[in-house]
């Protein structure tokens, strides 16, 4: 087992990880629980390999042996073994119930407040600010400042979805008609992925998030570049790239702050090229890649909301350069 | 003509009853002629013998256990290797769902209950079962269950919502076309084909015990049985409650999982797995019933402390009811709700904990013999309690948040459906397969099959707990590179290769050795209780005399004879009824003839079903010839104005 | 090693038909009892689930259903006790002529309940498709339909098959007991149904 978990774990979606204050007490619990578990059935395994070697037969032999008699050693055994069921199971009773007390008090004074709506199969963000001018709106991407106590405030807009970090936190389920919570404390800064863990129809594999914990500096840099609305096309591409999206069936689904482009029903654009990949984690972010994207996302990502719309090759290009200059 | 109050008073009137002066092969041609099937075709079709419902129960499940393997064989080869494009996302999701399905309703499941059916009459002696009809019945409703998913599957309109198909995703909304209807219709089918065997089988148990089977005589697997059946009976009007509210969601408007009416998701969740929790017990007790008869064989010992097993049967029972909510924890129901189903779920661990030491101090005080059923045990115990241990760690609410619903779970849940219910089932099979067929099964092929399932399941479900805690959620058809997720999927695949070879092997030795294994003698290997006691095969009849019984072990006790209640009617189909908790014999009931009329109940039952599923008005047209053919089923044939007879 | 038998009690003196729990039906009635009990037991269970999500019960601006057909049926369905009653002792007696005269009564008395039933649809004040309230209200009242539905049937079999010869085997007679029985498990449901149809919505505004 230890030699299946060194096998090169890039460690970006692992529920061993332990940068967040509830996955530490995850990792500590599993030890715990492992080492009992580990004992009774050790306890198991020795007994039953002794009673079966004990006194084997080989032939098939009528015995003359009374075959209800019990030795002695059975009832005492019996209690014995009872007690220590009944120990084990209090005490692991115990201990996972305290690590729960903790971990609800990790988020017990968020200092920030973020909204997360699930769709099929992408997640909108929020950061939600009683100044509505100081709300950010992001797609397939958080990013949280290390060290502070975070409240997500989860939504579904049509099936149930589960939102997973396993290297902060365990998991939540989004459930349309509700409202669920979780709370997450980063203790270390890094990128990690979180998945998409409730089966949510066709494309349940595909719906990932990228995660940054990142210092208060660098969070705020961030967060101000977000506040900032889509920068102007400069070069005539991107400009036709800009009247394409903003003109035609792009418009009616995605939302550019500071455009026309107002959808709500698709991932915000307006930092799109900030992201780390693109589609809740289908591809990394690159130039070909939204290429690929764009022009086809029915194969990229098969049975997505998104229709492969057939554009023109100067259109393409046109929308790919401007989609380029959303930092 | 005598009034009936008279009639019921009159003397015994004089017709053939076995007893001494009508035993041996004079008897035995009678009872052959009563109790046989009419011939033909037609015969075969109105069997209401519980060893042939029993057998075809056992034999469809295992073509769907193949059905439902291969498509696992499908799966695993897309899973390889990362960013795999063998099998693409909607055929992927249709394959886990039919994998899932297909293993839970219309292989786990119906499984036992055919082995149950076929078993149960012959280990408490008695020719029948309590509803023959009812039984057949309750087969051919799960044969058209299962063909009905199938056949959908085939023309690419199977279900793909998983198998337990939560709602907004199964709703009209989400799940757009016929596939989530057929799967709910299965579900119908399959829970009135399960409640109708456990109606028969809890009546059977009640009042068909030979004359002095009292209740603490009874053998474990028949515990095992009265508990599960019980438990269907409780568990399975929840799942038919729930998917008749789905279906009435999608087909006529209703509005019980829709929350921008005020229904709500999570009620299906309740309803489905106060269901499917239990169910999960239905599959594992059963399974344990087999464990204990064989345990008890090969060590030539009766159980070590045989009222423990049975109160630890009784109280997984009654648990079982009690932690549905542990398969809800992500969720975000009130925290202090959850602590009572953690505890709630580890309690479990205390009557499973008692079972496993009954069978390891069995093994201790006995003599055990390492036949082939043996080894199942064996690797049985080896792996469930891997399985029953990470339940108990997946029942912790912090363990569980992070598990849930990644491959832990899948590993969690193979290994105590396998390890825990296919491994007894193998064993059971292998050792009745003489009482079945008259012949004994290969015991070399037999060890080869088991070493190499036994292995190849470690290798296929251990790297899955890895996976799981690396991050690997269940249900996605494909997982990017670089993630640590490569060897762990590339080992269980090969695992699941080797594992599938070996069932085929099984099979192979099932085959061959029913055709040209070696013969089976009434006893092959001493076991003590009652159904040993008749012929491999055994006669339509089951006895040719009702044994009397006077302990647990009657074959270990009985000497040269065994002894017999006698006077039972050779020319009318007769059973003795004896009283629930002692057995002592109360009344003589006379048993039904074969019949077509539950084939024909099915054929209407089943149109009126699929046919609601286009149009909600079936129903009501449906129903009339589905009350034709009970009627039929339930008119008696020719007044018996014999009385007290 | 198949034994030799060796011959004990005789059984030939044993009756071949006896009532309630020592018949094997009385078994198989009872279980299906259990199962359509925990069916409507779970029903209402979601009723409660569902009410919890409300803040008012019915809603506004659904009004409570009308009392006045689902009074009448809880009256019909209680006074049918009466002639059932009278049913299962003569059946008990062995009175064949008494069940005789009395089935065509109780089959009477269904077709009347179907009748009400009827009208109950027709005063719930909601449909089906309105709300989730509007769904729980018509499945209770629809699940407790067929089962009124099928009672009815049963009985009106019961009542030819009793006017034929067969009447005379006494087991028919075990069936028309067990058959009283069912009755009587349909008419206990009904109460509690009764009063989240009718009541809960107008005690929870
Ligand atoms: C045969 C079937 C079977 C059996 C027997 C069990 C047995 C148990 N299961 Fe499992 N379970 C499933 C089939 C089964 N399960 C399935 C199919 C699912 C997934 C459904 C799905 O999502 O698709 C599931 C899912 C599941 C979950 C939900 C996981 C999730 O989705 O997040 C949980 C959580 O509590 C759980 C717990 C348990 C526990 C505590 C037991 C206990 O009964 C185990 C008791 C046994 C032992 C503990 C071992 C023997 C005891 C000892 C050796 C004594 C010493 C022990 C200690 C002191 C600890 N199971
Ligand atoms: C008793 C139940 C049972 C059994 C026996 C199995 C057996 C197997 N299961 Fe399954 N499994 C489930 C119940 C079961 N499973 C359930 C309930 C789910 C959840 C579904 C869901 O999420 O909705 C699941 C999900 C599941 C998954 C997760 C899918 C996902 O989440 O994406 C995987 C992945 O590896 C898997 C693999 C396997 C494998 C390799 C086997 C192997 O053991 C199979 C072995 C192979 C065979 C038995 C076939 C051998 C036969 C032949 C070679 C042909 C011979 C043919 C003839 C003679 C006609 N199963
Ligand atoms: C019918 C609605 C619709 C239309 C029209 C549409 N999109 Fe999208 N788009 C979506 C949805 C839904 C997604 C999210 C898909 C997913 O990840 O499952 C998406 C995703 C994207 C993404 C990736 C976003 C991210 O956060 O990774 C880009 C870029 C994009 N669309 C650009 C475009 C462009 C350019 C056009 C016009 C040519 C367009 N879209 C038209 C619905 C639409
Ligand atoms: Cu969203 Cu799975
Ligand atoms: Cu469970």
């Amino acid at each position: 087992m230890a030699l299946l978990c060194l096998s090169g774990c890039s460690g970006a979606q692992t529920a061993f990880g332990g940068q967040g204050a509830e996955d530490a007490n995850f990792i500590q619990l599993f030890t715990v629980f492992m080492i009992v578990c580990t004992v009774m059935y050790l306890l198991v395994s020795a007994a039953l390999i002794v009673a079966v070697w004990r006194r084997r037969r080989t032939a098939m032999v009528v015995e003359d042996c009374n075959h209800q008699a019990t030795s002695g050693v059975v009832r005492p055994a019996l209690i014995g073994w009872t007690a220590l069921i009944a120990i084990g199971l209090t005490a692991l009773t115990l201990v996972g119930f305290f690590t729960d007390r903790s971990n609800a008090r990790n988020g017990s004074h968020p200092q920030l407040k973020l909204t997360v709506t699930a769709n099929q199969w992408w997640w909108d963000v929020e950061y939600d600010w009683a100044d509505v001018s100081k709300s950010v709106r992001t797609a397939n991407e958080i990013h949280l400042p290390v060290g502070i106590p975070v409240e997500v405030t989860l939504k579904s807009n049509d099936v149930i979805h589960s939102f997973w970090i396993p290297n902060l936190a365990g998991k939540q389920d989004l459930i349309p008609g509700r409202r669920t919570d979780a709370q997450l404390l980063p203790r270390k800064t890094g990128l990690y992925r979180g998945q998409c863990a409730e089966f949510c129809g066709t494309q349940h594999a595909q719906m990932a998030l990228d995660v940054t914990v990142e210092s208060k500096a660098d969070f705020e840099k961030w967060y101000g570049a977000q506040l900032q609305t889509a920068p102007v096309p400069k070069t005539p591409l991107q400009l036709a790239g800009y009247r394409y999206i903003t003109t035609r069936e792009c418009a009616s689904c995605h939302n550019i702050s500071g455009t026309s482009a107002g959808g709500q029903v698709a991932p915000d654009l307006t930092h799109f090229a900030s992201r780390r990949s693109i589609a809740a984690g289908t591809l990394p972010m690159n130039t070909g890649n939204i290429y690929g994207w764009v022009a086809d996302p029915q194969s990229q990502k098969p049975g997505n909301h998104m229709p492969t719309i057939g554009l023109k090759a100067d259109d393409l290009h046109g929308i790919v350069a401007y989609l380029e200059t959303l930092k | 003509m005598k009034s009936a109050a008279e009639r019921a008073k009159l003397p015994p009137a004089d017709v053939p009853r076995d007893g001494p002066n009508l035993t041996g092969e004079e008897l035995e041609t009678k009872l052959s002629t009563t109790w046989s099937n009419p011939p033909g075709f037609v015969g075969w079709l109105s069997s209401v013998d519980h060893k042939d419902i029993g057998r075809r129960y056992v034999i469809t499940a295992l073509v769907f256990l193949a059905l439902a393997g291969v498509l696992a064989i499908a799966m695993r080869l897309q899973l390889a290797r990362p960013d795999n494009d063998l099998i693409g996302a909607a055929r992927y999701n249709e394959i886990f769902t039919m994998h899932g399905t297909t293993m839970m309703f219309l292989f786990a499941v119906p499984v036992m209950q055919g082995m149950q059916i076929y078993l149960t009459p012959l280990m408490i002696g008695t020719r029948s079962n309590a509803f023959p009809r009812l039984n057949a019945f309750s087969y051919w409703m799960y044969l058209a269950g299962g063909l009905l998913l199938w056949i959908a599957f085939v023309l690419n309109v199977g279900p793909d919502v998983g198998w337990f198909a939560y709602p907004p995703l199964s709703g009209p909304q989400f799940g757009v076309g016929k596939r989530v209807d057929i799967w709910a219709q299965m579900i119908t089918f399959t829970e009135v084909a399960a409640l109708a065997a456990a109606v028969s089988l809890t009546a059977t148990i009640l009042k068909q015990k030979a004359p002095g089977m009292s209740l603490a005589r009874m053998p474990i697997f028949v515990w095992a049985t009265l508990v599960t059946s019980l438990m269907v009976i409780f568990s399975m009007p929840s799942v038919a409650l729930a998917s008749g509210m789905l279906l009435s969601d999608r087909l006529v408007g209703t509005h019980f999982y829709n929350p921008a009416e005020r229904g709500d998701a999570l009620l299906w969740q309740h309803l489905f797995w106060f269901f499917g929790h239990p169910e999960v017990y239905i599959i594992f007790l059963p399974a344990t019933g087999f464990v204990s008869e064989i345990v008890a064989t090969f060590s030539r010992r009766s159980i070590v402390m045989y009222p423990i097993v049975v109160m630890s049967l009784v109280a997984t029972g009654i648990l079982a009811f009690g932690l549905w909510v542990h398969h809800m924890f992500a969720t975000g129901l009130p925290r202090i709700g959850y602590s009572f189903y953690t505890a709630a779920s580890m309690s479990v661990s205390i009557p499973t904990g008692l079972q496993i030491f009954c069978w390891i101090a069995t093994l201790w005080e006995g003599r055990p013999q390492l036949k082939v059923p043996l080894l199942y045990v064996i690797g049985f115990i080896f792996t469930f309690v891997i399985g029953g241990l990470t339940g108990v760690m997946i029942a912790a609410v912090p363990l569980d948040l992070q598990l849930h619903d990644t491959y832990f779970i899948v590993a969690h849940f193979h290994y105590v459906l396998i390890g825990g219910a296919v491994f007894p089932l193998l064993g059971a099979i292998t050792y009745w397969f003489p009482k079945a067929t008259g012949r004994l099964m290969s015991e070399t092929l037999g060890k080869i099959a088991f070493w190499m399932i036994f292995l190849g399941f470690q290798l296929a479900f251990f790297p899955m707990h890895i996976a799981g805690i690396y991050g690997m959620p269940r249900r996605v058809y494909t997982y990017p590179a670089g993630m640590g997720l490569e060897l762990p999927n590339m080992l269980s695949t090969l695992g699941s290769l080797v594992v599938s070879t070996a069932v085929l092997l099984f099979v192979v030795n099932l085959v061959i050795s029913a055709r040209s294994g070696r013969r089976a003698a009434p006893n092959p290997w001493g076991a003590p209780s009652l159904e040993w006691a008749t012929s491999c095969p055994p006669p339509p009849y089951n006895f040719p005399h009702i044994p009397l019984v006077s302990s647990r072990t009657p074959l270990w006790d009985a000497g040269e004879k065994l002894p017999v209640v006698h006077g039972l009617r050779v020319e009318d189909r007769e059973l003795v009824l004896t009283t629930v908790m002692s057995a002592e014999p109360d009344v003589r009931e006379p048993s039904p003839e074969p019949s077509p009329w539950p084939l024909i109940g099915t054929v209407a039952t089943t149109a009126m079903f699929v046919c609601s599923i286009f149009s909600p008005w079936a129903v009501l047209v449906g129903v009339v010839p589905v009350a034709l053919a009970l009627t039929a089923w339930f008119w008696p044939k020719s007044p018996r104005l014999s009385g007290s007879l | 090693m198949r034994h030799e038998p060796e011959f004990a009690d005789d059984l030939s003196a044993l009756r071949t038909h006896a009532f309630s729990y020592r018949s094997l039906t009385w078994w198989g009635i009872i279980a299906f009892m259990v199962i359509e009990g925990a069916f409507f037991a779970l029903a209402m269970a979601a009723y409660f689930f569902l009410m919890a999500q409300e803040q008012e019960w019915a809603p506004r601006p659904w009004s409570p259903p009308d009392l006045l057909a689902g009074t009448l049926f809880t009256a019909v369905m209680l006074l049918s006790e009466v002639p059932n009653t009278m049913i299962k002792r003569a059946a008990n007696a062995y009175d064949v002529a008494a069940v005789r005269k009395l089935l065509p009564v109780m089959s009477a008395i269904g077709l009347l309940l179907v009748i009400i039933r009827g009208f109950e649809f027709n005063s719930l004040n909601v449909f089906w498709y309105d709300n989730a309230y509007g769904s729980i209200i018509w499945a209770l009242l629809f699940l407790h339909t067929t089962h009124i539905v099928t009672d009815w049937g049963d009985t009106l079999v019961l009542w030819q098959l009793m006017k034929t010869p067969h009447g005379e085997d006494p087991r028919r007679l075990v069936d028309t007991d067990e058959n009283a029985l069912y009755w009587r498990f349909v008419w206990l449901t009904w109460l509690p149904i009764y009063v989240l149809i009718y009541w809960v919505p107008r005690l929870f505004r």
